[in-house]
């Protein structure tokens, strides 16, 4: 029993992370339609970011979040402006080729020597990890500080997404981009802000993945960038609950794969999930049905 | 009667878009569903040609129950239809259009096409006859290679029946075909309508807003008004029907006033 | 063909060989998502499917070095590349079947997900069948593989494609790829007929996945993870969905592309080639969105209307 709560707390972990990654996802997609497959190398830059800002000029933590943040955001407005927007109106698969482009050149152009370089690196820790253990079970700062972290980071979405003119106007625009320019929306400023916007989020998973799981390598988006993305989409593509709904229940299998049966079986069960979901609910479990009007 | 449906009910989330409809078609007869928008003629049609489940209710073609079968059952049966909001297959041209709605009469396997065998030529050959036959039909001949996409909006309204017919249905629905004609293409598709049915014994229902079609070439309306039949009879009589004028006009209209297209 | 070798080199017909059974592959992916419009992430699992049945099968009947006769060996290589078309193809129906019932980037994903799934298989494939290596990779096929053999199946692929679009089958699929509603209203069982084309594109992944095999004679599971079902998608998308010509002139491009930059980029310079290839990739996106041939083909491509 120990050992399962034990492992629950692992899988919250990862889940959390997976969380941060997967709003990026489905926010982009719930607002252009777009499997941003570069975002999962937008963290991997965020937690480069983190790697220097400490590692290099040592800044205190907030300015070290500060660092990934800014500066993934920057890199997804800059991907966006470049390679998204000149085909927004071109059939939607060639978006998705040169998502898959950007995301190839990201990862192999930072493995430059000249760049981050082809090898791995131990992430330094920020902060001492301490535990205490309660029941038979470790319960570590660590895991406190990302799971806080994540919720402000929910909490402010909610807050943008809500209560503010430009989460209005990604509302309108997710809805209908025509109509939405109609009605005075800047749709490019709100398509931008959204992209910086889940990169800031990926920004802060990289920071937090970074310090959790301490060695980082041009290619690690990859594994959980499909994680988080799968996620997205167990849970309902643009559906923000639906998101970290989907990242939970990924951290968990994944982890519980690996604890109970192997790990080399790790990815396969948490795609027998997403398929399973899929047939049973075809839009994902928050998912709003699609009906097509006849 | 060809075609029958008894209390027919579809509904969506909490709204009832069928609510109990009772039609009754007799076969070569011509009949137009009329309502006001939202009263369920799209749904009527999409139910009867399997687009959507009923949720309850029956749907009857030559008497053999087709309530709930999968759209291509029920057009092999004998039922094809338009789309308000045409739905041609955009980016294929004229004549493959006509002849992909003549597949289920293709008489050769895809081992024929593979090999490209004598029966392949032999049908492709007798498909191109009859497709060139549905396109002069409709003028469209010269057409033939273009794309759908780019014929003009009465040529693509036109595309949409000759595509129908090419299904050789007993019974043809057509979905608002005169939308967006001005009068002078209406006469000419009212003409036409009538025309069709003779040479291919059709029977037809149709929904139409235009009230010129509809009064000048319908045997018997039939009219919906929240899911359900309010009113049924020849166009003169219809005209009068005080539900008729009250689900149009709303109430406090004096009875007797005539719709207008 | 001696003549041919010395010229050109044995490393250049090798890579030219893969071109061809990238093509064919290619091909079978073009039927999928070109025309019948199934967004498919997972094709490179069926060409793996395909790669190990050919390989297992070669191994069993025709020993280590397919020393069983000259005429012997040919024809069993004949039966295993067939049986690997047919084991995909198999696997693609099975899978097709409830998969299909999800629609464009639901699809996607889910086959993506396929992908993975059996590419975790792959890896651990040794527990269940000890010839297939596992994570290991698969030693000892048989190089079967010859410029005859994939010159043929490149031309069969090709002649099957076409035939098939340019009959009332090939326009089902389109039409299912244009509007799948209007396509059940003029009376087609588009269900049945999504399986088929999946079914038919996946069996051409199969038959390419056994040349493959016997080409390179060692077989890796990371061949076939969703990076590759990626590359081919890439090559269709770059080519024109929907056009023949199209993939097989991206097929050619990608494969004498990645391989020509690694033999012209100076040795300090080798690490740039998945630099340059991506930037390539987007601007081509960006230049011609519909493809480097859109929808167009060669004249003995064209249907005759």
């Amino acid at each position: 029993m120990e050992y399962f709560l034990q492992q629950a707390l692992n899988g919250l972990q990862l889940g959390l992370v997976y969380a941060l990654i997967a709003l990026g996802y489905t926010m982009v997609y719930g607002i252009v339609r777009l499997i941003n497959f570069a975002h999962g190398d937008v963290f991997m830059v965020g937690s480069f970011l983190a790697y220097y800002a400490i590692e290099r000029y040592a800044l205190p933590l907030p300015a070290v979040f500060g660092a990934a943040v800014v500066g993934c955001a920057v890199l997804a407005v800059v991907i966006e402006r470049v390679a998204y927007r000149p085909l927004r109106n071109a059939p939607r698969i060639a978006s998705l080729i040169t998502a898959i482009g950007v995301s190839l050149f990201l990862e192999y152009f930072t493995a430059l020597n000249q760049l981050f370089g082809p090898n791995f690196r131990a992430f330094p820790r920020p902060f001492r990890v301490v535990s205490v253990q309660a029941g038979g079970i470790e319960f570590t700062n660590l895991l406190g500080i990302i799971l806080a972290v994540t919720v402000v980071c929910l909490l402010a979405l909610q807050h943008i997404v809500y209560r503010t003119r430009v989460g209005r106007g990604m509302r309108a625009v997710s809805y209908d981009h025509v109509t939405a320019g109609l009605m005075g929306v800047n749709v490019d400023a709100v398509i931008s802000f959204t992209f910086g916007l889940g990169a800031a989020f990926a920004g802060v998973g990289g920071v937090l993945y970074g310090i959790a799981y301490p060695q980082i390598h041009t290619f690690m988006g990859i594994m959980p960038g499909l994680k988080a993305f799968t996620a997205a989409v167990l849970g309902g593509i643009g559906s923000v609950p639906g998101a970290v709904l989907g990242a939970l229940i990924m951290g968990q299998s994944e982890t519980m794969t690996a604890a109970y049966l192997s790990s080399t079986y790790r990815d396969g069960i948490a795609f027998l999930i997403l398929i399973g979901v899929l047939l049973w609910k075809p839009t994902g479990i928050l998912g709003s049905p699609r009906t097509e009007k006849v | 009667m060809i075609l029958e449906t008894a209390g027919l009910v579809r509904h969506f989330g909490g709204i009832k878009a069928l609510d109990g409809v009772d039609i009754g078609v007799r076969c070569g007869e011509l009949v137009g569903v009329i309502g006001p928008n939202g009263s369920g003629k799209t749904t009527l049609f999409n139910v009867i040609t399997g687009i959507y489940r009923p949720d309850g209710g029956s749907v009857r073609m030559e008497g053999a129950s087709i309530g709930g079968l999968p759209p291509h059952r029920i057009t092999r049966l004998g039922i094809a239809r338009t789309f308000q909001n045409i739905r041609l297959f955009r980016e294929l041209s004229v004549a493959d259009n006509v002849r992909i709605a003549h597949h289920q009469h293709v008489r050769y396997g895809p081992a024929d096409a593979v090999c490209r065998t004598g029966s392949f030529h032999r049908e492709e050959r007798r498909m191109r006859e009859e497709v060139e036959g549905f396109l002069s039909l409709f003028s469209l001949q010269d057409r033939r290679g273009e794309l759908a996409k780019n014929l003009s909006y009465g040529d693509q309204r036109k595309l949409e029946i000759a595509r129908a017919l090419a299904c050789c249905p007993k019974v043809l629905l057509l979905d608002e075909p005169a939308a967006g004609m001005n009068p002078s293409e209406v006469a000419k598709l009212m003409e036409f309508i009538l025309q069709i049915r003779e040479r291919f014994r059709l029977t037809v229902l149709l929904i139409e807003h235009q009230m010129r079609l509809v009064m000048g070439i319908c045997e018997r309306l039939v009219v919906l008004d929240f899911g359900r039949v309010i009113a049924e009879g020849v166009p003169s009589a219809i005209r009068k029907h005080p539900r008729v004028v009250e689900a149009y006009l709303g109430r406090n209209v004096p009875s007797g006033n005539r719709i207008h297209g | 063909m001696e003549l041919l070798t010395e010229i050109v080199g044995p490393y250049w017909i090798q890579i030219f060989q893969h071109a061809c059974i990238v093509a064919v592959s290619a091909l079978g992916l073009n039927v999928i998502f070109g025309y019948t419009g199934l967004f498919s992430l997972g094709h490179a699992a069926f060409y793996g499917v395909g790669a190990y049945t050919a390989a297992l099968l070669m191994k069993e009947f025709a020993g280590e070095n397919g020393d069983a006769g000259f005429l012997v060996s040919q024809s069993v290589f004949l039966g295993s590349l067939l049986a690997g078309g047919g084991a995909a193809a198999l696997m693609a129906w099975l899978v097709g079947l409830p998969v299909l019932r999800l629609t464009s980037d639901y699809l996607g994903v889910a086959t993506l997900g396929f992908g993975v799934i059996m590419k975790v298989l792959f890896d651990n494939a040794d527990a269940f069948l000890p010839q297939l290596g596992g994570a290991r990779g698969m030693t000892g096929i048989p190089r079967m593989t010859s410029l005859p053999w994939v010159v043929l199946a490149l031309t069969a692929a090709v002649l099957v494609v076409r035939n098939v679009v340019h009959s009332t089958y090939g326009r089902v699929l389109v039409a299912i790829r244009e509007d799948e509603v209007a396509a059940g209203a003029m009376g087609i069982d588009t269900y049945r007929y999504k399986a088929i084309g999946f079914t038919l594109g996946c069996s051409f992944a199969g038959v390419a996945g056994g040349l493959y095999a016997h080409l390179y004679c060692f077989l890796h599971p990371s061949s076939f993870d969703f990076f590759k079902s990626f590359d081919l998608l890439m090559i269709v998308v770059l080519g024109g969905l929907g056009s023949m010509t199209g993939t097989l002139v991206a097929s050619f491009g990608w494969i004498f592309l990645l391989e020509g930059l690694r033999v012209f980029l100076p040795p300090e310079y080798l690490e740039f080639r998945w630099v340059l290839i991506p930037v390539l990739l987007v601007v081509t996106m960006l230049l011609r969105p519909q493809g480097l041939f859109g929808v167009r083909e060669l004249p003995f491509l064209r249907s005759r209307v």
